[in-house]
């Protein structure tokens, strides 16, 4: 008979990758590579200075050593920093069926038709967006939903506004090399006053191999609008390290509120650590208007690393940021996550729910800064992080960095350790259930704070994503 | 026809120290055996070596449930094939909902049986009813399972579970300790109302009190790792009355 014993070892389930007619750069980076993407995307003059900049700016950085993560050095000239489907599409019909074969496997529900819950899909695959789904109908209330490029094209003013003005491209080395090379990503502009009826949704997948993704997300929401954003991603199963350095901004005036919600589940790599997805991504949203609300959502089950930190500048008064994470890391995966609070504005709040959960040979550490400046009166800030450890081998840690400098401020942090319970779990086995179904009831019940926070149908995948990678991992 | 549960020699030892030593007991279909004994006799440990909890080193002996060599049997088959320990100290599990908890694990019962699973509505009925048999408050199935529960809660909702699930065998253990005397009765009606030619049950307990409310057709006395006395329910007053010491001097004079 045997305690909290391995049973299956987990399969990465989006492992396969999709022949596909593809446009490929050839590796390395110069300015010659960032012009040659420019062209490509036919943009304008401003923008490919701004990507210059952010090349020339990017040569004198250095790459953060800072983080509780081991990786080999990167060498960037290795990687391919553009690859695109061939044909370009004008409509869902003239799609390589390969293409939608592949979508179909990922279960996005690309095809209007076939959408059930009213989610609008815009789908990044390796470099370009494929297609953006509902546009009509969302364009009729004035939203704007399309990829980047196609936004660098027809709302440039908007775009020129607001890009990097979250995070500007000098902000860190993989921010700033993403400024350079970022290929697409999706545009997303909420008009004052306006509910966005149905969730927004990219789904991101790296498919071409040695290719880097470098993807861009901008939401804009005006006064008093409202938009709930999901982000789910993937990547075939290879042998070597992709890289995927993506930046998010947002930007929430008046009143927002954003919602953004995050499933990661890039490729881990095998249970020796060999291969997987290195997911150094920089994602922060600007409260920038009176009673604006940021609040972020991340699963993260996926990746060999995860370096990234969702954080919220609640520069106007009364504004709202909050994070709620699950982070699990199994086998070789290394996570370094957690969040940053800014609090600039009077009477700004903040809600920090942090679980981690680690198993196998995995190490988790949450990071976590709240910082309340001195014009910050009556800010408040709780934090709660957990940590769950699977086994023995594996390693949780916690990083938390406070920063006060207003004296009116609350502070409130809570921290936990425990070890999934052999008690709890022979309670659940004594009635009946399996191992693994009582494994699964338990971390589904640490995690539940941060669940609820998900759109539904997320809400289920998460779980059961959640349960495939902590398949094998109790021992 | 062959006993529900049948001990044979049952050698156990935790971390090297020996703390059952030949044990026998043979439990048949529709009988109420308590065991009663001096703390650190084993009573605790025989109810959960018989559950299948890993602490403990079967060293010898042999325990046969319905035939079936029960040490060949996980945790979770013994759950299914009929076997109910209500614990002492019930765990809390934050976050799962008593009601999520209660539905996983009737409808895994359902469907080992062959049965369908229940649907949400069949379900609440089915739980609903068996909360009112026992006085149970309902308020207690959206809160997390155990979490925050009184003694008492935590031991009703051990008797809750035994009914929802019907099993064969039903040990309970120490159940009772810490309980009012309206508490008590609860328990004990929980268990009266399960008494069936087909079920049986093990009652370790402390005390004589709740063998006043479930009467068991055998009691036994558990002393040093084994059994060293055996008799009917008025047994169980001797006890009350005279103590342990009588059997301490009976054993040390065999």
């Amino acid at each position: 008979m045997q305690t909290l014993n391995d049973h299956t070892q987990s399969e990465y389930k989006y492992g396969w990758s999709t022949q596909l007619d593809m446009d490929i750069l050839p590796h390395g980076l110069t300015e010659d590579t960032v012009r040659w993407i420019s062209a490509r995307k036919e943009e304008p003059e401003w923008l490919l200075e701004w990507r210059l900049q952010a090349y020339r700016h990017w040569l004198t950085m250095k790459e953060p050593t800072w983080a509780n993560v081991h990786y080999p050095k990167i060498n960037y000239q290795d990687i391919i920093y553009f690859a695109a489907p061939k044909k370009k599409l004008n409509s869902l019909d003239e799609a390589d069926p390969e293409l939608l074969s592949m979508f179909d496997r990922l279960g996005v529900p690309l095809e209007e038709r076939n959408i059930l819950a009213g989610v609008a899909v815009d789908a990044v695959i390796d470099s370009v967006s494929v297609t953006t789904t509902f546009k009509k109908q969302l364009s009729e209330m004035g939203i704007i939903f399309s990829s980047f490029s196609e936004a660098v094209k027809e709302h440039p003013e908007l775009v020129r506004k607001y890009l990097g003005s979250v995070v500007p491209y000098t902000d860190n080395f993989f921010a700033t090399l993403n400024s350079a090379v970022f290929s697409d990503g999706s545009f997303c502009y909420i008009p004052p006053g306006v509910r966005c009826p149905m969730e927004l949704s990219t789904y991101f997948r790296i498919n071409a191999a040695n290719t880097g993704q470098f993807e861009r997300t901008l939401i804009v929401a005006e006064k008093g609008s409202y938009v709930s954003y999901l982000e789910g991603c993937t990547a075939p199963m290879r042998d070597e390290n992709q890289l995927h350095a993506a930046v998010v901004e947002l930007v929430a005036l008046d009143e927002a509120f954003i919602k953004y919600s995050t499933v990661q589940n890039w490729y881990p790599g095998d249970k020796e650590g060999k291969g997987g997805i290195y997911n150094f991504v920089t994602k922060r949203g600007m409260c920038a208007g009176y009673k604006s609300k940021i609040s972020w959502t991340q699963v993260e089950t996926g990746s060999a690393i995860t370096w990234k930190y969702p954080s919220c500048i609640l520069k106007g008064d009364e504004s709202v940021g909050e994070f709620y994470s699950v982070a699990v890391t199994n086998n070789r995966q290394q996570a370094d996550t957690g969040t940053k609070m800014l609090h600039l504005g009077k009477n700004t709040r903040s809600t920090i729910i942090s679980k981690g959960i680690s198993a196998g040979y995995s190490n988790n550490s949450y990071r976590g800064l709240v910082k309340i400046g001195k014009r910050a009166d009556g800010a408040q800030n709780f934090s709660q992080c957990d940590s769950l450890l699977m086994g023995d081998k594996c390693g949780a840690h916690t990083f938390p960095y406070l920063e006060v400098d207003n004296p009116t401020a609350r502070v409130e942090h809570e921290a936990t350790t425990s070890k999934i319970g052999e008690d709890q779990l022979f309670y659940c086995k004594q009635r009946g259930l399996s191992e693994e179904d009582a494994i699964n009831m338990i971390v589904n019940g640490y995690c539940k704070e941060v669940f609820n926070e998900l759109p539904m149908e997320f809400a289920v995948e998460a779980q059961k994503l959640l349960a495939i990678s902590l398949e094998g991992s109790v021992g | 026809m062959k006993p529900l549960l049948k001990i044979s020699d049952l050698h156990v030892s935790i971390e090297g120290k020996p703390i059952l030593n030949g044990l026998n007991l043979t439990v048949g279909y529709g009988e109420v055996h308590a065991i009663m004994g001096p703390n650190g006799s084993g009573k605790s440990t025989l109810a959960n070596v018989l559950a299948g909890r890993e602490e403990y080193t079967v060293d010898s002996g042999t325990v046969e449930y319905e035939g079936h060599n029960l040490f060949d049997m996980e945790v979770d088959e013994r759950a299914l094939a009929g076997i109910f320990l209500a614990f002492q100290y019930p765990v809390e599990i934050p976050g799962v909902s008593n009601s999520n908890f209660l539905k996983s694990v009737i409808n895994a019962h359902r469907v080992h049986r062959g049965l369908p699973e229940f649907n949400a509505l069949e379900m609440l009925k089915y739980i609903r009813q068996k909360m009112s048999a026992i006085e149970m408050d309902e308020t207690l199935l959206k809160r997390s399972l155990n979490d925050g529960f009184s003694g008492g809660e935590k031991k009703r909702n051990e008797i809750l579970q035994m009914t929802l699930l019907e099993p064969k065998l039903s040990i309970l253990d120490e159940t009772d300790s810490g309980l009012d005397i309206d508490a008590l009765r609860i328990v004990a009606d929980g268990v009266n109302q399960l008494r069936s030619p087909e079920r049986s049950f093990i009652v370790v307990t402390h005390y004589q009190r709740l063998l006043n409310h479930i009467v068991p057709d055998f009691v036994h006395v558990l002393s040093n790792g084994r059994i060293v006395a055996t008799g009917d329910k008025s047994m169980a007053l001797k006890l009350e009355e005279e103590g342990y010491d009588w059997i301490r001097e009976s054993t040390v004079s065999v």
